[in-house]
Parts: C-alpha cells; sequence; structure tokens
C-alpha cells in the first residue's frame, strides 16, 4: 500500500499534498480525521451534494460592474454583503474608479453602489446600496480556517453570469495558511497579512471580492485579485482572512476610515494648504477621476525632503482616502497652513507614509 | 527501492491489522487518550467512497479516447448506445475527418465514421464499428443537476490516453443554464453546465457525468484567457438535455443549423425582455409577435435576461417549433413559434468547410454581456486540418457517403429507409396508382369530396368545385382559398405513399421533432417537389403519418394537414379524419367516411414506371 491508499481511506483530499507527513504528526492528524470522519459520514449517508448550502450563501454575493474594459482589464468583479442595509465588501481595484458602479444582487436587482470607503493596504474597499433586509454575512464573526481547511469559492469569474443568474461556485481546501511578505518582489501586492492559500484555481479575472465560505457556508475570506509569481510566471489563487478585514470594516461603517467626500459642515481654513505648496505636481486632472500620481517634485521643497518622488500614486491625506486630483486639492483645501499632513503614497506596490508642511 | 523509501515514512499508516493496531497506539499516544482512541474510519464513509469507485470504475467503460487516423489530433467521446453510437465535439471530429481511431478503457481500439454534425452547438455523432455490445453511458437530466452537485468528467486531457486508460477529474457543479457566447456565429455554449473538475485540451467531446454516473454533458470549452490553455476551474459541458434535442437530427447524418426567432430581443431598465427588432417575414411576426412586446416565457421557461432567451433558443434545431408568452399593453398572448435556421444552407457549409468561423477570433475586451466584442473563451484545440492522405478503413467506405449539405449521407438513407418502412408497414400504398377518391363531411358545413391522382387533385366542396393540375410548380397551388394549399398537400401525401422517397422527388430524413398537443418527438420525412418543400410527421410507436406540413413559399405559413382516427381497412391503415390548419385559423375538419382506389388507367404517357398499373381493380 501507500500513500494514495492512505488519501482513498480518510477521503481527505489535502493529505495528496502532505510530503512530509511525519509519524509524530501522522497520528494527531489522524485523530483529527477520525473526529471528522463522523461528520463526513453523516454527509455521505445525507445528502452529499453543496446544493443547499450553496443556495443559503448565494443572495449574499454580488456582481459589480464599474470601469475598465479595455487592456485586458476587465469592467467587473465580485462582492458580498456584509450588512441588511446594503453593505458590500468587495477588492479595492481600478473597477471603483468610477462614479458609476453597479450593484447587482443575486435575485437580478440593479443598484448604485456608493464606495463608502476604501484601505488600500488590505485591498478591500466597502460598497454602500440604497436597500434593506438583505441576506448578509455577518463578518465580526468569521469562522476559522486552518491547512486542510475545506472551502467553497464564490464570485464572479470570467463574469459568467450576469443578471439573476447566480455566481459560479468552486470547491478546494486550504493549502497553506501563511504570509504573503516572505515572498516581497514575488507578488505585487501592497497586502502584508495573511493569507489562506487555496488548491483550486480560485483567483480568475472578476474573482477579486468574491467570498470564501467553509463547507458549513460559513464566511472566512475574501478572495483577493490575481497575482502572479513574477519569477515562475504561477498565478496565487488566496483569500485574505475576514478576520484581518473586520477591525477596517468596522472603522470604515463606523465613519473613522472614510472616503474622501469631506464633510459639509467641515469649514476651510483661511489660509488653506493646497499642493504647490508643499511642492508637489500631480498630472494633468483630464478625467473625470484622475488618479492622483505625483507628475513632478518641485527642487527644494519639503516634498523633496520627505522623499516623495514622481509617479507615486496619493492614496489618503490624513488617513481618508483620495481618488482624485480634484478630492486632493479638496481634501488640502481643509488642512491649515501651519498643520503638518499625512501622505500616504503607492510607489510599485509598497506604501509609504510621509508627514510634511508647507515648504521652507 | 526508491518507492519503499518514499514510504518509509508513512509506513505507520498502512492499513493492515498490524498497521492498525500501531495507528491505535500512536494516536492514544499523541492525544493522551488512553484506550479512548478508535481509528476504524467510519463505515458510512467507506461505503460513500466505494461507491464512488464503482461508479467511476463503471463510467470509464464507454468513455472514448478519439484519435484521428494520421494521429496528429483528437480528444474525447462517448458512446450512448450498445451498437456504437457515441458523442463527441465537432471540433474533435472536425480534426479527423470522416474517421476516427477510439479507444476504450478495455484496450480495444475501433474504428468510427462521422455521422451528423451540429457546429454551432458543437457537437458531433460518430458510430463505431465491430461489436453490438458496447458499453455504453445513460442519460441523465441536467435540467435537474443543482450548483454545489459532485460531478466527474472522463476523458483524454493532453491525449494522454495512448492506452486508451482515461483520466478521471472530480469537482462541483459550479454553475448552470449557463451562456458562453459563440465564435461568429458557431461553437455557440447555450445553457451549458459550468464544472470546476478540471478540463484540459484533450477532454473536448468526453462525458461529464452525475455521481450516479449518469451523462449530464459532453465536456468542450473551459475559460482560458491569459492563463495558458490549460485548466482555470472553469470548464463547460453541453447539458445532455440540449443534446437530446439534436441527437434524432444528428443521426439523419446532415449538417445541421441552430434556431433562431427572427427578433432581437433586449433588456430594458426595470429588469423586462422586450422585442428590440424583429424580422417581418419571420413566424414569431405572423403569430403576432411586434416591436416592443414584453417576453416573458419561451420554450416553457421564464424569461427574465437576454442571456436567459438565449439559452432557451440555444437548445433548439432549427425547424422545431416552441412556445412563446409575450405581454402587450397588459394582455398576455401564447403561441407556438416555428424556427427557423441561423444560417442560410450555403452559409453554414462555407463556414463549417472553414472560410472563416472555425478559427479562434482575436479577442478585443468588451464589457460583459456586449455581444460581440466580448472575450470569448475558447474551444479546446483540435488538430489543425482534416488529415489528408490517410486511408479510409473498409468498415467506414461501407458506411459513408459524400453529398452536399451532410456529414454523412449514408445515414440519411439508412434512416430515410426505416421511417418508410415504418410507414408502409401499416399498409402498401405503391400498387394504387389509379385515381384515389376520399369522401365524407366537412364538418359544419356539408358534403365534401376529393380525388387525387397522378396529375391532380380536385374537392367538390359545399363552396364549389376546384380542381389543381399539377404542372412543374406547385408554388402557386394555393387552393382551396385559405387552406393554404389542400389540394396540393394531399397530392404530395398521394405522391409519397404512391412513388415512395426514392422516385418522389427529393426527399431526405430530418431526424425527431416536437409535435404541438403531443408528448415526446415524432420523426419526421422532409421533401421537395414542384419547388414546393413539405414536411411528413411520423408517429414512431406506430408508424402512422401525423402529418403533412407543406410550405407554398418559405417566408409563409404551411398548409397543415392533421390525419387522425386511423382504421384499417383491408389490411391498410387509413386516417378517418383529417384537419387543415393554415396560419392562426382552422380551415376545417373533415370526416373520411370512405376512402376508395380507382385501378390505374393505362397511360402510356405517365412519366414515372407504372407498378402495379394493370392489376386490375383495387379495393373497395
Amino acid at each position: 500500500m501507500n500513500e494514495a491508499t492512505i488519501t482513498s481511506m480518510n477521503a481527505r483530499p489535502y493529505t495528496r499534498r502532505g510530503s512530509e507527513i511525519r509519524p509524530a504528526v501522522a497520528a494527531a492528524l489522524l485523530l483529527a480525521v477520525t473526529a471528522f470522519s463522523h461528520l463526513l459520514g453523516a454527509r455521505a449517508e445525507a445528502s452529499p451534494s453543496f446544493a443547499p448550502i450553496i443556495r443559503d450563501v448565494q443572495p449574499k454575493i454580488v456582481k459589480i460592474y464599474g470601469a475598465g474594459g479595455f487592456r485586458g482589464l476587465e469592467p467587473y468583479q465580485s462582492g458580498f454583503l456584509i450588512s441588511g442595509e446594503g453593505h458590500v465588501l468587495t477588492a479595492w481595484s481600478y473597477v471603483l474608479d468610477t462614479d458609476f458602479i453597479t450593484v447587482t444582487l443575486n435575485d437580478g436587482r440593479k443598484f448604485e453602489g456608493k464606495l463608502l470607503g476604501a484601505d488600500p493596504r488590505l485591498e478591500l474597499a466597502v460598497l454602500k446600496i440604497d436597500a434593506a433586509e438583505l441576506p448578509h454575512f455577518k463578518l465580526s464573526q468569521p469562522a476559522g480556517a486552518e491547512t486542510g481547511t475545506r472551502v467553497l469559492a464564490f464570485s464572479n469569474l470570467f463574469g459568467v453570469a450576469t443578471g439573476d443568474e447566480p455566481a459560479s461556485v468552486l470547491h478546494g481546501s486550504v493549502a497553506a495558511t501563511t504570509r504573503l511578505e516572505a515572498r516581497r518582489g514575488v507578488f505585487e501586492t501592497p497586502y502584508r497579512g495573511p493569507v489562506y492559500v487555496l488548491d483550486a484555481m480560485t483567483n480568475n479575472p472578476g474573482a477579486a471580492g468574491g467570498a470564501l465560505t467553509d463547507w458549513q457556508g460559513r464566511l472566512l475570506g475574501m478572495l483577493g485579485k490575481e497575482l502572479r509569481n513574477a519569477s515562475n510566471g504561477a498565478w496565487l489563487n488566496y483569500a485574505i482572512p475576514a478576520a484581518e478585514l473586520a477591525p477596517t470594516v468596522d472603522q470604515i461603517l463606523t465613519g473613522k476610515f472614510v472616503a474622501s467626500s469631506v464633510d459639509e459642515d467641515d469649514r476651510k481654513p483661511e489660509r488653506a494648504l493646497n499642493a504647490g505648496l508643499i511642492g508637489l505636481t500631480l498630472v494633468p486632472d483630464v478625467l473625470d477621476r484622475t488618479p492622483p500620481y505625483v507628475d513632478r517634485v518641485l527642487p527644494g521643497s519639503s516634498a523633496e525632503k520627505a522623499g516623495l518622488r514622481p509617479d507615486d500614486l496619493v492614496l489618503f491625506v490624513n488617513n481618508r482616502l483620495v481618488q482624485s486630483c480634484q478630492s486632493l486639492e479638496a481634501d488640502l483645501e481643509h488642512i491649515d497652513q501651519a498643520d503638518k499632513v499625512k501622505l500616504t503614497v503607492l510607489r510599485g506596490q509598497e506604501l509609504i507614509e510621509v508627514e510634511l508642511g508647507v515648504s521652507d | 527501492m526508491t518507492h519503499a523509501a518514499a514510504c518509509r515514512g508513512l509506513d505507520a499508516l498502512r492499513i493492515g491489522k498490524t498497521g492498525r493496531r500501531v495507528l491505535v497506539l500512536l494516536t492514544a499516544v499523541a492525544g493522551g487518550l488512553a484506550g479512548a482512541a478508535h481509528a476504524e474510519v467510519d463505515p458510512a464513509v467507506m461505503k460513500a467512497e466505494a461507491e464512488r469507485i464503482a461508479v467511476m470504475a463503471r463510467a470509464r467503460e464507454p468513455a472514448l479516447a478519439i484519435f484521428s487516423n494520421g494521429g496528429q489530433g483528437g480528444g474525447s467521446g462517448v458512446v450512448i448506445s450498445p451498437d456504437g453510437y457515441a458523442l463527441s465535439n465537432f471540433h474533435v471530429t472536425k480534426g479527423c475527418g470522416e474517421a476516427m481511431k477510439c479507444g476504450m478503457a478495455h484496450g480495444g481500439l475501433y474504428d468510427a465514421v462521422i455521422v451528423g454534425i451540429d457546429p454551432v452547438g458543437d457537437l458531433a455523432l460518430i458510430k463505431l464499428f465491430g461489436r453490438d455490445d458496447f458499453p455504453f453511458a445513460e442519460f441523465g437530466d441536467s435540467d435537474a443537476v443543482n450548483v454545489g452537485d459532485w460531478a466527474f468528467c472522463v476523458g483524454n486531457p493532453f491525449l494522454l490516453a495512448t492506452d486508451f486508460q482515461p483520466t478521471v477529474t472530480y469537482g462541483i457543479i459550479s454553475g448552470v443554464h449557463r451562456y458562453q457566447y459563440p465564435a461568429g456565429t458557431l461553437l455557440e455554449y447555450a445553457d451549458c453546465l459550468q464544472t470546476d473538475a478540471s478540463i484540459n485540451p484533450g477532454n473536448s467531446g468526453g462525458p461529464l457525468f452525475d455521481m450516479h454516473g449518469r451523462l449530464i454533458g459532453i465536456n468542450g470549452r473551459g475559460s482560458f484567457e491569459k492563463r495558458g490553455r490549460v485548466n482555470v476551474g472553469v470548464g463547460y459541458a453541453i447539458s445532455i438535455n440540449q443534446i437530446k434535442n439534436f441527437l434524432g437530427c444528428l443521426k439523419s447524418g446532415r449538417i445541421l443549423d441552430h434556431a433562431t426567432l427572427g427578433a432581437r430581443l433586449a433588456s430594458q431598465e426595470d429588469g423586462s425582455v422586450i422585442v428590440a427588432d424583429i424580422l417581418e417575414d419571420s413566424d414569431a411576426y405572423r403569430r403576432g409577435l411586434r416591436y416592443g412586446d414584453e417576453v416573458v416565457r419561451f420554450g416553457g421557461r421564464p424569461i427574465r435576461t437576454v442571456n436567459a432567451f438565449k439559452n432557451v433558443l440555444g437548445i433548439y434545431p432549427k425547424g422545431w417549433q416552441a412556445p412563446l408568452t409575450y405581454i402587450r399593453k397588459g394582455k398576455t398572448h401564447e403561441t407556438l413559434v416555428r424556427l427557423s435556421g441561423v444560417h442560410g444552407a450555403q452559409e453554414l457549409l462555407d463556414k463549417v468547410s472553414g472560410k472563416g468561423g472555425m478559427q479562434p477570433p482575436e479577442q478585443p475586451p468588451g464589457k460583459p454581456g456586449d455581444g460581440p466584442g466580448k472575450k470569448l473563451p475558447f474551444p479546446l484545440p483540435q488538430a489543425k486540418e482534416a488529415p489528408t492522405g490517410a486511408e479510409m478503413p473498409e468498415v467506414v467506405k461501407q458506411h459513408f457517403e459524400a453529398r452536399r449539405g451532410f456529414a454523412n449521407y449514408y445515414f440519411n438513407k439508412l434512416n430515410r429507409t426505416r421511417v418508410w418502412n415504418m410507414l408502409t408497414s401499416r399498409g402498401d400504398f405503391t400498387p394504387l396508382r389509379g385515381q384515389w377518391e376520399l369522401k365524407g363531411q366537412l364538418l359544419g358545413a356539408g358534403e365534401a369530396e376529393f380525388q387525387i391522382t397522378d396529375q391532380s387533385a380536385a374537392c367538390v366542396l359545399p363552396g364549389g368545385e376546384l380542381k389543381l393540375a399539377v404542372g412543374d410548380s406547385l408554388t402557386a397551388a394555393s387552393d382551396p382559398p385559405a387552406s393554404g394549399g389542400l389540394l396540393a398537400a394531399l397530392y404530395l401525401w398521394r405522391r409519397l405513399l404512391v412513388m415512395g422517397p426514392e422516385k418522389f422527388g427529393a426527399v431526405e430524413y430530418y431526424g425527431t421533432a416536437p409535435m404541438a398537443g403531443r408528448p415526446g418527438l415524432i420523426e419526421m420525412l422532409t421533401a421537395t417537389y414542384g419547388g414546393v418543400d413539405c414536411q411528413f410527421l411520423v408517429e414512431p410507436s406506430s408508424g402512422r403519418l401525423l402529418a403533412i406540413e407543406m410550405f407554398l413559399r418559405p417566408d409563409d405559413d404551411p398548409c397543415e394537414l392533421y390525419f387522425a382516427d386511423y382504421r384499417e381497412v383491408d389490411g391498410r391503415d387509413l386516417p378517418g379524419r383529417l384537419e387543415v390548419h393554415y396560419g392562426n385559423n382552422t380551415y376545417g375538419i373533415f370526416k373520411l367516411t370512405e376512402v376508395s382506389f380507382q385501378p390505374a388507367a393505362a397511360d402510356p404517357s405517365q412519366k414515372e414506371g407504372q407498378p402495379g398499373a394493370d392489376n386490375g381493380p383495387e379495393d373497395e
């Protein structure tokens, strides 16, 4: 007998990857398997299909349409409901780079999605649609997963589904729970936290923002954006654990981590800051929403001293998300020249924070 | 030995008696649960696994590894009948030409011939030779498949099966009723199943099974896009229920076309699907459908998206009828629409012969649902060209006949003869060359009488007398008025029964189709005479002629003759009732009380042969 027998004995696919099963852990593993097999047994006897669980999860999955549609950038992605009042968690991406985000529910209803907030460090965004009494995941109570946990992945990969057609479902297991930062430079992502690496082909075009659940349909995490190994070209299939996302989502929901839409009653100081005063020239503002890339840094300015460079993308002003040249300028108008401002910029895949004031 | 070395670390996990004892011990120690550990696997798990293994072992048997005779291409397939009919993809058989070799899991290698193709649906029917007891797959019901059901593919990925041992890949159903755009107008995957079981190049044409081992689809396509041409967890299978619709037509040896409604539908902001464009010469238009009408049901399914409409349309062969429900000004209308072809005859042949069409299109990205310009998931690769120079095996030669418009005319003749034999099993009409006289009542009107000969058809109706002298063309033969051409249709009825399909003119076997008000499918012959197309609908179980539909012009409604109340008279089955429809109206219902056959006149000027012409008086 050989390893294959073992695999078939406990019917756990992931053990096939267990090239390093040592006798010491093998026993513990077997114990786990034995305990788990009772669950499996019940399932095997009754209904082996996921259909009832999937029917329960599908109404929580949404299709998101926005910017893109050129140069291989699909204008769609996935998301899922995290409140009954229409809060949608999704991946922060170029798709949301527009004033016209459409969110299509599982039942085919279409809503305009408003960007409530985003955190590029976690590559997450929260949208709000004007609806009520929606089925949703409870992000605050995520189920845990570890290597070997069997999962279902829900997403609208390849934009296969439209209207009231349900999202696609793939099955697999967590192959590893690990951090991507050990592979810096290999995977181009600003995300540094832990991920569930999956043995299924989950992270296809359009899948970002989809939901990862366990075999009971409980939320485990959010499918990440496509990541390709820069050294060998392999695509990574992964999800960001819900526990990593929850605190930031909470902050967004409670208004502490908001998008740059400035409060109406927030008065502007008499002597307000602007980009020129700190030594930044932004790229020409030619689009509805021109991403606020740095075009030039004035020599000798505080921006130069702080280490800002051309092609840096400004993501936050004092932790407020900025999405365009216009909103960056609007945000700066609310900061007094006497105060310092904290800028968070994206350079390549690196997030850099600087604090600076008016140039001398 | 390397193998032994590799397994050493796993020795403790052996499932031998000794091994298990060691495990129990280890488990107890590791878990600190002295005596409580129980290393037996739940019998239910073992049972479920054993069942799965048994199902997969059975499902491997009818699977085919298809190779072109030249050996440079191929794919997969599956046998569906003991006499060797098998399904595959059109894009697989296209690379093989008319003849191919099929390897099976037990090691046998069989010659096979192309039977029929459906280039739009990417389907092909082939026939294997050499046995009458092939293992075959049983059909499931793809409409009963749920997202989340386990499923598995059997096939020949990467053409690995040089020893004919198929590869099994296992996964779940990821989506049902998916719509995948065609490449141009061919290779449309409508109403298909989506699975995350691995489908790779070479799996094309192979079976997708449910966990009872029932055939639910034919794998043929994946979303590959930028990931290279390997599985990305998204494969598509043609649903078996669509295949059931096409199977009878595939056996006709024809090159099949798919259906169009003659109308373009569009989604509205409010979620309704409306008619955005309609051809005035379409059947849908004649049935009352107009621009702006809201389509709510089609083919028995609710229509809430354009994809849903395309899904329904995609499962029908050209020539079928489907129920359509639409709403205009709050009023609901239900009708039955006759579906015409997507292509013109020449257009389809050009595309199939490779003038454009089969090349994977360039991929300009676009919005999903934009139609042309949308990224297309490619069908899996096949041999570039049909092999040249490979000698056609003798058995294939005997079962192949080339003819324009056909994948293999041999099978058309075979089935035309089969249906003809069914018809004549209930009475041989070929000796009855004289005048046919039908007498009875036109219900609600009065006495009626028809006389039909080799050259004419006449009637005496309450409204008057009419006579049709049959010349070179029947296209203007619309008498009696408002009947759509009842006299011509009766003439063609007699002509077929007397002359048989060989001498009638052009008679072909169409395949199977539904008939309104009747469950199941009927057999159909199509015929052309005097510039007029007509269809003969035959009941499979009884061999009775149920109806004739005659189209004086392709863009007009047919004259529909329904035969019923059959009774046996002198060893021949004769209809006692004739119902005539034209367009949306019933022309009349005839109760036939007397049918008689006069002896043939010894007329030397008759063009056709005269079998039975001097047989003396016939019956009645």
